[in-house]
């Protein structure tokens, strides 16, 4: 196994600390952030032009100095899946469809530990005795507050890969949490984020190219983008996540876009989705899975526990019960995943603001039995109108 | 069986650790000795279906497709009766009990004790563990019992007292202490016995987390509801965090010693902005222990957010050094760090999380030694490894250094002496709402010598 132990002792980069520049291109800003000196990818031939009005940004949160960066994907078309050709392809890729894509903003990193944490936080502060109980039938506007982690289990595997802080990606989530998340997020910036779909995810990975990797299809120049199983060695020789951003991004300025966490989608998985589409091009909502049973989940890229083909564009990965197995609680805990600890997220912010009731949609709860669990009384929530924060220029 | 779409390496794992536990079930099937004339069928009932009671039950009904719910107990009505329908729908040909063996109320665990049952399940508050154990040995049932056993001294000293006419009946006695039942555990743990670190000089365990879920006071409530409710949060009934979770890191240190320390002082208090949802626990404790040999052992339990998490347990000795909870030995001779290997996944794949979960296996080898009839007894460690915890709680609560001689002899008494719904709790709100905590050098946790 290869030692990295200098590599993650490195300090962060004052980049972390600083707005990134608003250059006129997300590669550029993506460069001035860069902790590691390594040039990002040249923008390839085949990566569609962002619009000018298009500029990557930072986004601060009220009382929080930890701050994330989002970078502009164009609107577009993207043939999701892979060919019947590709090396190492789960025919659940298949077959290839168009999708229309429009335009949004995506989180240059995985989701990290610094801002998660102020979202877990908010349990025990409301449970101090200022927050109430919100009737299940207000659900709809108010946020869940995930019950604390599971720290027999998380405690020491989080703890051997360097802790749950700062730049370190945000793991074993489930997407219940993430969703939950990105609602408080928004109430908390004014700003409407989401978990990308799973068109829009392979749209901005995949950067115009319709190759296995944004690269080219040579599994071996992995090692320069992404932490994958052959190459996240912690100094204690077993793999573990890494700070975010420490490989070089893909076109569009995304970093760890394969790789470090794989990273939970909107949709429900579904390996005959794919079919109801064959050679036809249809609109991101029509691509759309809605959920609507508890599992399986779906996260894509791959994280560090992932072969390097299962870092592909179209590279599926089906979340099951079983990557909630070593909860010893029945009914399982709706907020965890305690398997995931490959598995995060990265969140977007679309152009065209949707509908309040579309903003739900992304939002709440989509399935039965994790809304059964809802009901118990281990709740901590918050209505959305309560949860303080400035509205940020758009 | 995990499907393998975009599976990870921990996939390949999870599923040989499914296909271990299945042999595991396998071989408990096989074994058919002297149980009920060669049949697999275990009648369970539950006491306190909560989270982990049914959590615990579930593990039970895995071990065997003969294995069978018939009676459940709750304080709560409506958590005895949701859990009954829940395992209706998750596991319909396992569950026999009926509305007229799902029982609720204080006096509820009797009538599961009256039911014709292969072993009880108990995992209520640990307050209530030994008046059901003592119950539960008394009518004859094998127990599986949640930790800890017991919230306070006298607790203990019945829960013990009642574990000797446990081994005398041959009752089987499991305790959810599932470290013993974890492969990494007992190899380190081994080697250490073994004497590959030497002498142990000094022991250092943490269990530094968040705070737990808090139920909410709701209109109506009784104050003894709202107690039992939001349970976490009052030593009677929990034994506060260094009992309820940070005894799982205790447990492991006395594993390794061979028994608990002889005494303890340490400090600890509760600094993080309390409401009355927070009722009387500390958010910390640190405890420094000795045990008979002269070793220290250095421990540590948090629930204060945004500080250093650690869920660990090192020893150190006179030749090494291990890291328990990391299955690893370093040595002060230079030898090369010795590690466990979790069991390899799918064409020999090494990694994490290959083992079988310990929470099942602790299952399966009860529900073995009952069809097998063989001794299977984990009270005693059971029971002071949950004496230790209180112990230290005695010792951050007084300010004292506190003997555990004298504590198991005269800890004093925390439960009341009859519970009602309406009757009177232990501790009561100030008229701020809030519940006073222990004080330092004030609060006294031993009764008076008796002449």
């Amino acid at each position: 196994m290869t030692r990295l132990s200098s590599k993650r002792s490195n300090p962060l980069s004052k980049a972390w600390l600083g707005r990134a520049a608003c250059a006129a291109l997300a590669v550029a800003a993506a460069a001035a952030a860069l902790p590691l000196a390594v040039s990002p990818a040249p923008a390839r031939a085949e990566t569609p032009a962002v619009p000018a009005d298009m500029k990557p940004f930072t986004q601060s949160i009220v009382g929080l100095a930890a701050t994330f960066d989002m970078v502009p994907i164009p609107g577009g078309t993207v043939t999701v899946g892979s060919p019947e050709s590709e090396k190492k392809r789960n025919k659940a890729e298949g077959p290839q469809f168009d999708v229309e894509v429009e335009p949004f903003y995506m989180g240059k990193y995985e989701m990290t530990w610094d801002i998660y944490n102020e979202y877990l936080a908010q349990y025990p502060i409301l449970g101090e005795g200022k927050g109430k109980t919100i009737p299940f039938e207000k659900q709809a506007d108010a946020v869940s507050y995930p019950t604390p982690i599971y720290d027999i289990e998380a405690g020491p595997a989080l703890q051997r890969m360097g802790g749950r802080e700062g730049k370190l990606p945000a793991v074993i989530m489930s997407q219940f949490a993430a969703k939950q998340f990105t609602k408080w997020l928004s109430a908390k910036t004014g700003r409407f984020y989401r978990l990308p779909t799973e068109a829009e995810w392979e749209f901005a990975a995949r950067a115009g190219t319709k190759t296995a990797y944004f690269f080219g299809d040579d599994a071996k120049k992995l090692d320069d983008y992404a932490w994958h199983y052959d190459n996240s060695a912690l100094s204690d020789g077993e793999v573990g996540y890494h700070k975010v951003g420490g490989k070089k991004p893909n076109p569009f300025g995304l970093y760890d876009i394969y790789g470090n966490v794989a990273e939970i989608v909107v949709d429900q998985y579904d390996d005959a989705w794919y079919a109801k589409f064959a050679g036809k091009k249809v609109g991101w909502r029509e691509a759309l899975r809605w959920p609507d049973s508890q599992y399986p989940r779906l996260a894509r890229g791959g994280g560090y526990e992932s072969d390097v083909e299962n870092c592909r564009s179209a590279a599926r990965q089906k979340i099951t019960v079983n990557d909630n197995k070593k909860d010893p609680q029945i009914p399982k805990s709706p907020y965890w995943w305690t398997e995931g600890f490959s598995i995060g997220f990265r969140v977007v912010s679309p152009v065209k603001e949707p509908s309040a009731e579309e903003k739900n949609k992304f939002w709440n709860v989509d399935n039965e039995s994790t809304a059964d669990v809802l009901k118990r009384d281990r709740e901590i929530r918050q209505l959305v109108e309560e949860i303080t924060g400035p509205k940020a220029p758009k | 069986m995990t499907d393998s779409i975009g599976s990870t390496r921990r996939d390949f794992l999870k599923t040989s650790a499914v296909a271990a536990g299945v042999a595991l079930s396998a071989n408990v099937v096989a074994s058919r000795m002297a149980y009920a004339a060669g049949s697999d069928e275990l009648k369970i009932g539950l006491v306190g279906a909560g989270g982990r009671g049914s959590g615990a039950t579930a593990q039970a009904l895995n071990t065997s497709n003969a294995v069978s719910l018939v009676a459940v107990a709750d304080a709560f009505e409506d958590k005895a009766k949701s859990a009954v329908d829940r395992f209706k729908k998750d596991r319909p040909g396992q569950i026999a009990a009926t509305a007229a063996t799902t029982f609720s109320g204080f006096d509820a665990y009797k009538k599961v004790l009256d039911q014709k049952l292969d072993m009880v399940i108990l995992a209520t508050p640990p307050g209530f563990r030994p008046m059901h154990f003592e119950a539960a040995v008394q009518a004859g049932k094998n127990i599986f019992m949640e930790k800890p056993v017991g919230s306070d001294a006298p607790g203990i000293r019945r829960l013990l007292a009642a574990n000797e006419e446990a081994k005398k009946k041959n009752l089987k006695v499991g305790v959810g202490l599932q470290r013993h039942h974890q492969q990494k555990y007992i190899d380190t743990i081994k080697k250490i016995h073994d004497g590959e670190i030497g002498d142990i000089v000094l022991l250092r365990v943490y269990w530094n987390g968040t705070r737990p879920w808090v139920r909410k006071r709701t209109e109506g409530m009784t104050e003894m509801e709202f107690q039992m409710r939001n349970w976490y949060y009052f030593t009677w009934l929990c034994g506060d965090h260094i009992c309820e979770q940070h005894i799982h890191n205790l447990d492991v240190a006395n594993w390794v010693m061979k028994g608990p320390p002889v005494e303890a002082q340490g400090a600890g208090g509760r600094q993080l902005p309390f409401g009355s949802d927070q009722g009387e626990i500390f958010d910390h404790h640190m405890l420094e222990y000795t045990y008979a040999s002269g070793a220290k052992m250095l421990s540590m339990c948090r629930h204060q957010p945004g500080c250093w998490n650690a869920v660990s347990e090192y020893a150190h000795g006179t030749k090494g050094t291990a890291d328990i909870s990391g299955g690893r030995i370093t040595f002060n001779d230079g030898r090369p760090e010795w590690k466990y290997q979790a069991a390899p996944g799918e064409g020999g794949k090494k990694g994490r999380g290959g083992d079988p979960d310990p929470y099942q296996v602790e299952h399966d080898t009860l529900a073995a030694a009952i069809r097998n009839n063989t001794p299977y007894n984990e009270g005693d460690y059971g029971a002071s490894s949950s004496m230790t915890a209180i112990l230290g709680r005695m010792a951050t609560y007084s300010g004292q250094v506190v003997k555990y001689s004298d504590a198991l002899e005269r800890g004093e008494e925390l439960m009341p002496r009859d519970y009602k719904w309406d009757g009177a709790t232990p501790v009561k709100p100030g008229a701020d709402g809030l519940y006073a905590c222990a004080m330092p050098g004030k609060t006294q946790v031993l009764a008076a010598k008796k002449a």
